[in-house]
């Protein structure tokens, strides 16, 4: 990967407009991995691209988006990253006797200490106030750069989730579910008599009547369907 | 050399068994998203090869043992189904597979970005369903199709192709009979875009030129293969 490209031409014509991304590629075109965006000179690598010995090089699989000088992709599918302040539900995967293991559908676990956690635990009781399995909304304190993380339950409706059920998307579909300015997510409340609290990490807990809680569940499939084919 | 007796595979026009030319390719099909549990996932047919392959993760890594600090692992298991071959394969692991699971692994570390997810492991697993010849190459292109459905990044997809020497002649993507009989095979995984290599087996002997018509064929191969795979990613899911 040490500069001198060996690049065959055919393959770079398409696509090597001398005069970078605007060139050629722009708006919603789809890129794969590895697909040259052209000259990285005046422009800022986003999301999903490198520059590479001066050429600005797709990572991942989506959608090329520019905004101004910077060039980012919106992926199709990507995974929870998270990131310090967000809502999220959390299932405990593991506890030791101060404190939880969090899995949060993300490249790594988090960890809720006893002293973030719900009320008081006695050492060694954390097993009896949360049990693996139970799902938990949370809140990420502080994500580190080597990805530990910690989780606190400590603030206003963070707790265990007792009622209702869990259901998971993909999280970059959140934002569909939601609308703008929350208008669709408000729809789907109100006509399904269900309280729903989405979490930034794709999850969200949905509570009401059996009949409200089917309502949602059947449209996330349709959401979810219409987006990628048949998942969940 | 061959050492099976005469075993006639290509004429005097260079016109082989099924009928292709030296430097054709079997015919190939790619499709993302077969598996919808996993992140990502890819069927890959060639010629009577068909593999599945489905990617996990990032994820945490278990045991913890196998964290590493600074990078995320891959955990890629190749398999043969016991009814992908003519003969019973018998169920598990063996020598072969963890050999071509080995060497997947290697050629997708060099381009996947792991340091981006340290302490996570992203899981690959490579099924053959249904096994021609050539069924490593067919695993580890479509474990690159796969990655970049599960939105891994990556520097750039891998393409792996074999050319092989059958009766002499330098040929493009040997047949079951052409390996089996055949006098030598080179597999090679490439990295479509800069012309690079992630992965390089030689079995039997190539002269000098040999080696470089069929390191030709491999390359002319792979940008022909890397339309469809980008075609299949960038078709499959546009909305």
């Amino acid at each position: 990967m040490n500069g001198g490209p060996v690049a065959r031409l055919d393959n770079m014509t398409k696509k090597n407009g001398a005069a970078g991304p605007q060139g050629n590629k722009r708006g919603n075109d789809l890129v794969v991995p590895g697909d040259d965006l052209g000259d990285s000179e005046g422009f800022e690598a986003g999301h999903g691209v490198l520059v590479m010995s001066g050429r600005l090089k797709a990572l991942k699989q989506g959608k090329l988006r520019e905004k101004g000088r910077s060039i980012s992709i919106e992926p199709v599918h990507t995974r929870y990253i998270p990131r310090p302040g967000d809502l999220v539900i959390g299932f405990i995967e593991g506890c030791t006797n101060n404190l939880w293991f969090i899995e949060l559908g993300a490249p790594f676990n988090a960890i809720l200490p006893m002293s973030l956690g719900p009320g008081k635990v006695d050492f060694g009781g954390t097993r009896s106030v949360m049990d693996i399995g139970d799902a938990v909304l949370c809140r990420v304190q502080e994500v580190e750069e080597t990805h530990s993380s910690v989780v606190t339950m400590k603030g206003m409706g963070l707790r265990k989730i007792r009622s209702g059920v869990v259901e998971e998307i993909d999280p970059h579909l959140l934002g569909r579910i939601i609308g703008k300015g929350g208008e669709t997510l408000r729809r789907m409340k109100a006509e399904t008599e269900c309280r729903i609290v989405v979490a930034d990490n794709g999850r969200m807990w949905i509570d009401g009547e059996l009949d409200g809680i089917l309502d949602v569940r059947n449209r996330l499939s349709e959401i979810s369907r219409d987006n990628r084919g048949g998942r969940n | 050399m061959g050492g099976y007796g005469e075993v006639q595979m290509i004429d005097e026009n260079g016109v082989r068994a099924d009928g292709r030319g030296p430097g054709d390719i079997r015919p190939i099909t790619i499709e993302t998203g077969v598996v919808p549990v996993a992140d990502g996932s890819c069927r890959m047919t060639w010629g009577t090869n068909e593999a599945i392959v489905a990617v996990y993760g990032p994820m945490e890594a278990h045991p913890r043992k196998i964290q590493r600090q600074d990078r995320a692992v891959l955990d890629v298991a190749y398999n043969m189904a016991p009814f992908s071959t003519t003969d019973r394969m018998r169920p598990g692991f063996n020598r072969r597979s963890r050999e071509v699971s080995k060497v997947t692994q290697d050629a997708l570390e060099s381009v996947v970005l792991l340091e981006l997810y340290p302490r996570s492991k992203i899981r690959i697993s490579i099924e053959i369903v249904s096994a021609e010849a050539g069924t490593r190459c067919v695993g580890l292109t479509a474990a690159s199709v796969a990655l970049a459905d599960a939105g891994i990044p990556m520097t750039d997809l891998v393409v792996s192709v074999a050319s092989g020497k059958i009766n002499d002649v330098v040929v493009c993507d040997l047949n079951k009979e052409e390996d089996n009989y055949g006098e030598a095979d080179l597999p090679m995984g490439i990295m479509p875009n800069s012309g690079e290599l992630v992965f390089l087996q030689m079995d039997g002997d190539l002269s000098q030129d040999e080696f470089k018509q069929a390191w030709k064929y491999n390359m002319d191969a792979a940008q022909e293969i890397h339309k469809l795979m980008v075609e299949a990613l960038n078709g499959g899911d546009s909305q």
